[in-house]
């Protein structure tokens, strides 16, 4: 499968997708505008609360092409973060010691060269580092053997993700053959400690809907996949988080294609959670993007929504700015206030924040 | 009213139902929303009676949201078909088992 960018396709333009997103597909579907509802919780116009997580998305590349990807990352894209952004960006952290956790991510961040490089440098800066690792990029290569080591070296918490406990859904969402070369992933992570209690190294499952529809209860999901998990394939986690699909890019293709748009964003919107939209991971994250630019989260990333405030590169990132500045919303953002709300740490008002 | 008896958007109007006898729906969707709480069956579980029970009822609502909730809630196609197997042959079954009170009367009056 081909990312909509190398289709051509119209969703690969953010101007196209934010149209759609705004507007709908047909005058039939009014729903209330996001910030409406965040005004009615007295959240609007949406500030950051601390800035404390650094999420860098070092590039587009990567060996699956899913197709709910909100990023439409696939083999047939280039667009990777240079060692001189990542200088910058270790320049930021020098400088900046509130922001405690780097967060890493892609397409598939271990395919950029310089991915062992720029994780060395964060380590030596004592940052709490998580890797959204896809799985399979460690069975893809002999060169990726040898990555559960490596993130075990750096204390790195890896963040994989499983659609599901069962071969059907995943490999229906992300390609045939993920979700066995998946589980042999989890097992060699299992071999080296991750998971497993006593090591603190921590392994945790990312789970989203194959379908048009939200994640139920994480509490009970989790406890679902230890279970499965475990008496299956013998394998152990840490924590599993329910992350919900927003209405962006491949995904957005897919609901339009299936017919399922309107009734998913009735969905969204009639799951508005005014607890999750105060937790929404936005008001504590900011998000850097292959080429340096900053942006309030991986989503307005992928919509090519610069952060609103002065310094809009990471080579003149301003915390002060940063920390004034007003959140970008849409639409979109429905996706994050949904039900117990969703996150890159999973829920946000089920059990509270995971972190 | 509708032109057609069932309209799929009638659905998300249930609640509505208290509008006209708000003391009785309200208790009603109280012990409804108790009900489907994960408590000695998990409300996983309960989703997948929901829809065995939905089709042994053909309840067009019924099935169109278990079948939602119940997928949502990791059950596969094929578990989920089984489900509704196992309302046909309630079903099926507790018509046939009249067959023997059929038997017997036939009996009592056959020379």
């Amino acid at each position: 499968m081909k990312s909509l960018k190398a289709q051509h396709h119209i969703l690969a333009d953010a101007y196209a997708q934010i149209g759609i997103i705004e507007h709908g597909m047909s005058d039939d579907l009014v729903l209330p505008l996001f910030r409406e509802k965040l005004r009615q919780s007295g959240l609007y116009p949406l500030k950051p609360t601390e800035i404390t997580i650094f999420q860098v998305n070092i590039g587009k590349m990567c060996n699956q092409t899913c197709k709910h990807c909100h990023v439409d990352a696939g083999p047939d894209r280039k667009e990777i973060m240079t060692r001189e952004t990542m200088q910058q960006c270790l320049a930021v952290l020098e400088e900046n010691e509130q922001l405690k956790t780097v967060d890493i991510t892609g397409g598939a961040p271990e395919m950029n060269p310089e991915f062992r490089w720029f994780i060395a440098e964060i380590a030596k800066l004592n940052r709490h580092i998580i890797v959204r690792c896809n799985l399979t990029i460690i069975l893809a290569n002999r060169k990726y053997h040898d990555l559960p080591r490596f993130y075990k070296q750096h204390r790195i918490e890896v963040v994989s993700s499983l659609p599901f406990y069962t071969q059907d859904r995943t490999d229906r969402q992300r390609g045939n053959g993920v979700f066995e070369d998946s589980i042999k992933a989890l097992q060699l992570l299992n071999e080296v400690g991750y998971g497993k209690a006593g090591t603190g190294l921590v392994l945790n499952l990312a789970y989203n809907p194959a379908g048009a529809f939200l994640p139920p209860s994480q509490a009970a999901l989790e406890s679902e996949y230890k279970e499965v998990l475990e008496q299956r394939f013998g394998i152990v986690f840490n924590n599993l988080l329910a992350i919900t699909n927003l209405p962006i890019s491949r995904y957005l293709d897919y609901l339009l294609i299936s017919g399922n748009y309107e009734s998913y964003m009735e969905k969204l919107v009639n799951a508005y959670n005014p607890i999750a939209a105060e937790n929404v991971m936005c008001r504590n994250t900011i998000s850097v993007g292959w080429d340096g630019y900053l942006y309030d989260c991986d989503f307005n990333q992928m919509l090519e929504l610069q952060v609103d405030c002065s310094g809009k590169h990471i080579r003149e990132f301003d915390a002060g700015a940063l920390a004034k500045r007003e959140i970008i919303t849409g639409q979109h953002c429905y996706g994050c206030t949904a039900g117990s709300g969703s996150s890159c740490g999973g829920a946000i008002a089920e059990n509270g924040p995971k972190r | 009213m509708s032109e057609h008896y069932y309209n799929k958007k009638d659905l998300a109007k249930f609640s509505k139902v208290a509008d006209f006898q708000k003391n009785l729906g309200d208790k009603f969707f109280d012990y409804y929303g108790e009900v489907f709480k994960d408590s000695e069956l998990t409300a996983r579980e309960k989703a997948l009676i929901a829809l065995a029970v939905s089709h042994a009822v053909q309840c067009p609502y019924c099935i169109d949201a278990y079948s939602s909730d119940a997928f949502e809630k990791g059950w596969s196609e094929a578990q989920m078909m089984e489900a509704v197997h196992v309302a046909c042959a309630i079903r099926g079954g507790a018509s046939l088992v009249h067959g023997v009170q059929m038997m017997e009367k036939v009996k009592e009056i056959a020379m």
